[in-house]
């Protein structure tokens, strides 16, 4: 079982926490969006090997954060609360 | 020198001292060019080498594959082989596939050991069944073979289950295709390797692609660590590596990769004969010719590229087997293991010309693409030879995501990934 960091209630199982995609995944703005722009924003990830910059949440909290984790060695490298400039 | 494959010839060697066998592949050094490459030696890659070969007398073609051949996702899952799909689309590619299962072994003169023993998805509720009877009727009206299984018949077939008063997930009867079954993993991509090498197809491993080469907004060609080798037409067939080799052509896919893992048990003497697969607990089971009691489940749900499972799906897969098969409490497992998957919001392939001309793309298959091999190989080879889809791969284009045209059949795989 692999600890990850809850910048809420600290180091708890991986199995309380829900990957939820990229950050920085921005939602278009705006009426006149063009197809390929929805497109990219639903469906296009950017799955890197190595390190990632993703959003999570911890279920028990129901607090969503940002986590920067190797993808290869797991290894967890930040993890900071959903605010601010990390809004986008 | 013995090259054809036969009790024959097997006698002959036998007289002759074994001397005659020659290797099963050729393993050249790359060319400077070819009429086309194939990046990835899995078992999509190299059926799709083969093809290009037999289906369009494309012969100068190399596969190039990083590692060793069959290496990746082809030689860790788990065997299985079917068809019971829900939508008129996904029948005509995984009915394609497993027709061409079924002539393997005489179209290669190679021995996959494709065994249809059958498989059964259980329902495990009313509901279940009413889904059941829907997915029954859907498949029989698209022509592939289907019927609705009552508890008897589930018990007929596998008698072990836990049929007991009190078990957590009863039996209200089954999806049964009699035609699903297993096939021996290795063999078909070594039997595709050989195939495609005795056509003229340049195998070569340890060569990994470190870049494109792009002229003129066209993909003319690979950087490797084996030098730069030229085509105008290049596929790729990479499965959990698709998102990585993108971001070196310039384009993102709509794709997530993770584990999928697997194990088997220590072998025991033949105690279930067909496939079982319980969506109640995400698990599916079947036993190798060689004995072991071979276990599937559902993905790790953190997205990964590291090849090993985590303990925590490992735990629910084994609890589900458990409580499928209480007989199985006293097996020692032998291995466990897991492969990078390419998961596809619609849990279905994408098969196409990439966003860079020249560049066409065989991926997204997440956790069923050992099934789909033979179907996968010859749709990308059509794509390579004539720059157009084949009707059957129409539908899988990557332009589905822009146009909303989804073929969802997240359900298709019976387990919720």
């Amino acid at each position: 079982m692999q600890l990850f960091p809850c910048p809420f209630c600290g180091p708890r199982d991986e199995t309380e926490f829900h990957y939820g995609g990229d950050a920085g995944n921005a939602r278009p703005d705006g009426v006149d969006v063009p197809v390929g722009r929805w497109a990219d924003y639903l469906y296009l990830r950017t799955n890197p090997k190595g390190t990632a910059r993703e959003i999570w949440v911890h279920m028990n909290c129901g607090e969503f954060f940002v986590m920067e984790r190797d993808t290869v060695t797991h290894t967890v490298l930040s993890s900071t609360a959903l605010g601010g400039e990390n809004a986008a | 020198m013995t090259r054809i494959y036969s009790a024959l010839s097997l006698f002959k060697e036998g007289l002759a001292g074994q001397t005659g066998w020659q290797p099963a592949w050729r393993s050249p050094e790359p060319k400077p060019s070819y009429g086309a490459i194939v990046i990835g030696g899995g078992g999509h890659g190299l059926a799709t080498a083969y093809y290009l070969a037999r289906n369009h007398n494309i012969s100068r073609v190399a596969v190039l594959e990083k590692g060793w051949i069959g290496g990746g996702n082809t030689g860790r899952n788990t065997t299985v082989v079917r068809s019971n799909y829900y939508y008129p689309e996904s029948v005509e590619l995984y009915g394609l596939a497993h027709r061409l299962y079924e002539g393997l072994s005489r179209d290669l003169n190679y021995n996959v050991m494709l065994s249809q023993r059958g498989m059964v998805n259980l329902c495990h509720s009313t509901a279940e069944m009413e889904v059941g009877a829907r997915t029954v009727n859907a498949m029989q009206i698209n022509g592939i073979d289907a019927e609705l299984f009552s508890p008897e018949d589930v018990r007929r077939v596998a008698p072990i289950y836990n049929f007991s008063a009190d078990a957590r997930f009863p039996v209200f009867g089954g999806i049964w295709q009699g035609r699903a079954g297993t096939a021996r993993h290795d063999a078909v991509a070594w039997g595709y390797a050989r195939a495609a090498s005795r056509l003229g197809v340049d195998i070569i491993q340890n060569c990994e692609i470190t870049d494109f080469i792009i002229e003129g907004g066209r993909c003319r060609g690979v950087q490797t660590t084996r030098g730069a080798i030229r085509a105008d037409r290049i596929g790729m067939a990479v499965a959990g590596h698709s998102s990585v080799l993108a971001a070196k052509a310039g384009f993102r896919l709509p794709i997530n990769s993770y584990a999928l893992q697997a194990c088997v048990s220590e072998p025991v003497k033949p105690i279930l004969d067909t496939v079982v697969l319980s969506p109640g607990t995400g698990v599916y089971v079947s036993q190798s010719d060689k004995g072991e009691i071979v276990i599937g489940g559902g993905l790790d749900r953190i997205p990964s590229y590291a090849q090993r499972g985590n303990l925590p799906t490992l735990e629910t897969v084994i609890a589900g087997l458990l409580e499928m098969f209480p007989i199985f409490g006293q097996l020692k497992l032998m291995r466990q293991w897991a492969g990078i998957v390419d998961v596809v919001p619609d849990s279905s392939p994408i098969i196409g010309e990439s966003p860079l001309p020249g560049l066409f793309l065989n991926c997204g298959w997440g956790t069923g693409g050992f099934k789909a091999i033979p179907a996968g190989g010859t749709l990308l080879a059509q794509l390579l030879a004539t720059g157009k889809h084949n009707d059957i791969s129409r539908p899988f284009d990557l332009d589905r995501f822009a146009s909303g045209r989804l073929i969802d059949e997240a359900a298709g795989s019976g387990i919720a990934h």
